[in-house]
This record gives C-alpha cells, sequence and structure tokens, in this order.
C-alpha cells in the first residue's frame, strides 16, 4: 500500500471517528453455515416492512451471491444509525463438491454449487474494499479459531475498520460464546440467537455504538 | 514390510518472501501445494495477502484435481514503532502451514499452537 493511500485511509479513519457518521455500509462476514443470513433476515424482519434477505439451509454455502438492502435504520441507545447491509456468502479455502451430495443433492447439483461457491468466497473478498465495518458471524459450537476468523479480523485490525463479533447459535446447548472471547478478547462481542431472536437488542445498541 | 509414504514439505524462511511481491508469493505458495506439498512459512502472509491467496485457490478449484488449501496461522500480532501504527504497518505475520485440503486436517489450533495431521496419498 503506497504512503499517499495509506495516509488518506488513515485521516479517513480518524475523521469519521472524530465526526461519528451515521451511515455505515456493514458487510456480515464469516464461515459457512455460521447464522448470516438468518441474522440479516432478523434484522430485516425487525426494522423493516418484514423483508428477507434469502433463503436459510443446513447445507453450507446456501448463500452464494452477496446481496444487499439500503437504508435499514436501526434505533438503539437513543440514537439511529441508517445502515447498508451486506449479507455475504460464506467464506472458506476449500470447496469440495462431495461434501454437498453428503446432504443428498446429485452430484451435478453438488458440482454446480460448487462452482458458485468459490464464486461466491471470492465475491466476499472483493466486498472487504469497500465496507465501513463488519459484522463477523461465529457459530459458538464450533472451535472459533478457523483461519476464515483469523483472516477476516486480520483484514479488519489491518484496514482500521471497525469490528463487532457475533456469537450466534446461543440456543444450542453446547454453546460456548465464552470460548470465542477467549480467543480475541481484544474485539467487542455480543452472544445471541439470530434464529430465536434471544439478547437480540443488545447486539443493536453495540451496532450503534460501534458503527455509529 | 511396513510401506513407507512420504511427504514432501518446504520450510520457507522469512528472508526468502521478503524480497517477492504479493503475487510472486501467492504463486510460488499455490504451486507447491498444487503439487502435493506442505508449506510452512516463517513468517506467515500478510492479512491482506492470506486473503488474496484464498481468493487465488477459490480460482483454481477444479472437479477431482484440486479443492483447495487448509491453511492455519495464528492471529496477526500488532508490532512496529508509532509510526508503523499509523500507517497500517504494524501487523505483522505470523508462522503459517498451507497444504492441500486433502491431505492435511486441522486437529487443534489455539493462540499458540497448531495440531495438523497429515494423511500421505497413494
Amino acid at each position: 500500500m503506497g504512503f499517499i493511500s495509506s495516509l488518506k485511509e488513515s485521516l479517513g479513519s480518524w475523521i469519521n471517528r472524530i465526526f461519528k457518521k451515521k451511515r455505515a455500509k456493514i458487510g456480515l462476514y464469516g464461515p459457512p453455515n455460521a447464522g448470516k443470513t438468518t441474522l440479516a433476515n432478523r434484522i430485516l424482519h425487525d426494522w423493516t416492512d418484514g423483508e428477507c434477505f434469502g433463503e436459510v439451509s443446513p447445507i453450507p454455502h446456501e448463500t452464494r451471491r452477496a446481496m444487499r438492502k439500503e437504508g435499514v435504520v436501526i434505533n438503539a441507545n437513543g440514537s439511529s444509525i441508517e445502515l447498508d447491509i451486506v449479507d455475504t456468502p460464506g467464506m472458506a479455502t476449500k470447496i469440495d463438491f462431495k461434501e454437498f451430495m453428503a446432504f443428498g443433492l446429485s452430484e451435478a447439483e453438488s458440482k454446480k454449487r460448487a462452482k458458485e461457491a468459490t464464486e461466491g468466497v471470492i465475491e466476499a473478498i472483493k466486498w472487504l474494499d469497500d465496507l465501513d465495518g463488519v459484522l463477523l458471524v461465529m457459530d459458538s459450537t464450533e472451535d472459533p479459531y478457523t483461519q476464515v476468523n483469523v483472516t477476516v479480523i486480520g483484514n479488519m485490525e489491518a484496514r482500521r475498520l471497525p469490528l463487532l463479533i457475533v456469537a450466534n447459535k446461543m440456543d444450542l446447548p453446547n454453546a460456548s460464546p465464552a470460548r470465542i472471547k477467549a480467543a480475541f478478547p481484544q474485539h467487542s462481542m455480543v452472544q445471541i440467537s439470530a434464529l430465536e431472536g434471544s439478547n437480540i437488542d443488545n447486539l443493536y445498541q453495540a451496532i450503534a455504538a460501534h458503527f455509529g | 514390510m511396513i510401506l513407507m509414504r512420504e511427504v514432501h514439505m518446504d520450510l520457507i524462511s522469512a528472508e526468502k518472501l521478503e524480497n517477492m511481491t504479493s503475487m510472486e508469493k501467492i504463486r510460488l505458495i499455490l504451486d507447491k501445494v498444487k503439487n502435493g506439498k506442505i508449506v510452512v512459512l516463517e513468517n506467515g502472509l500478510t492479512p491482506d495477502e492470506e486473503v488474496r491467496l484464498i481468493e487465488m485457490t477459490m480460482t483454481e478449484i477444479r472437479v477431482d484435481e484440486f479443492s483447495g488449501i487448509e491453511i492455519e496461522s495464528y492471529p496477526s500480532k500488532k508490532e512496529g514503532s508509532f509510526l508503523d501504527r499509523i500507517f497500517g504497518r504494524s501487523i505483522k505475520g505470523r508462522m503459517t502451514i498451507i497444504g492441500p485440503a486433502n491431505q492435511i486436517r486441522t486437529i487443534e489450533k489455539d493462540k499458540y499452537q497448531i495440531s495438523t495431521k497429515v494423511s500421505v496419498g497413494d
């Protein structure tokens, strides 16, 4: 990165912090099946007229195209913030079509899904260049030290953009948000169940505080 | 009779990567991994290089040939002077292991240790 662009980025980041802009473009990132689209749908359900981002499924890589919803106004902490929300496809370092066949898809369907999933990962990566912040959605029942989590956090830190970790699926018996907090103690974390809506008001307060 | 199978590992020093561009590093790593080698980088990649490696990997995935990579690194460490921090140069890569997704599997990982299993193909 050149000196001038570093300087511009650095100044931009400080100006944004000083003037606390009230509109932000945030991306929902995370590994496949962390609950990104479920959370995106929950946010739209709570703050729009019942719109939704897309279908959710137990089969990984259900979301294979990034989807954006503009002008979602969230009111929390006595103030409001207008968000452009980008629901991104799950990030992965490997995609094997046989994984989808294990979920009952035909070989042809699985190969098509795998091809689209690779394109989706590229799209998610491209979006990183065009965001004001990230909600990193993690499955609280899974090991948080995945490379996707480490890489997304590293990129946000390098770009000095705000990041909020969402420890999802806290409704499941083996959920351990504490494990996520211990893994990345330097970042704020909110535990929720996007499916049930548990603790979701805390998330909205954290979003307003972080991105507002 | 015990059959001995071999795993080819390349341990790449920080000095070797130091003078390479990001694209050269990524090409070097992917070429090795696609040939079935395990690569260990002494100093790892920057977060931006990591994400570009993933992006490039996605473009090279082919059914029944290459299903991607397994990459494991520690969370980045902030180092450097005040000026480095101001200009975003303070994020340093750390030791990283990269291999073919069908050969390397992470058993356990935490802040201080990465345990992996490497399987040997026929």
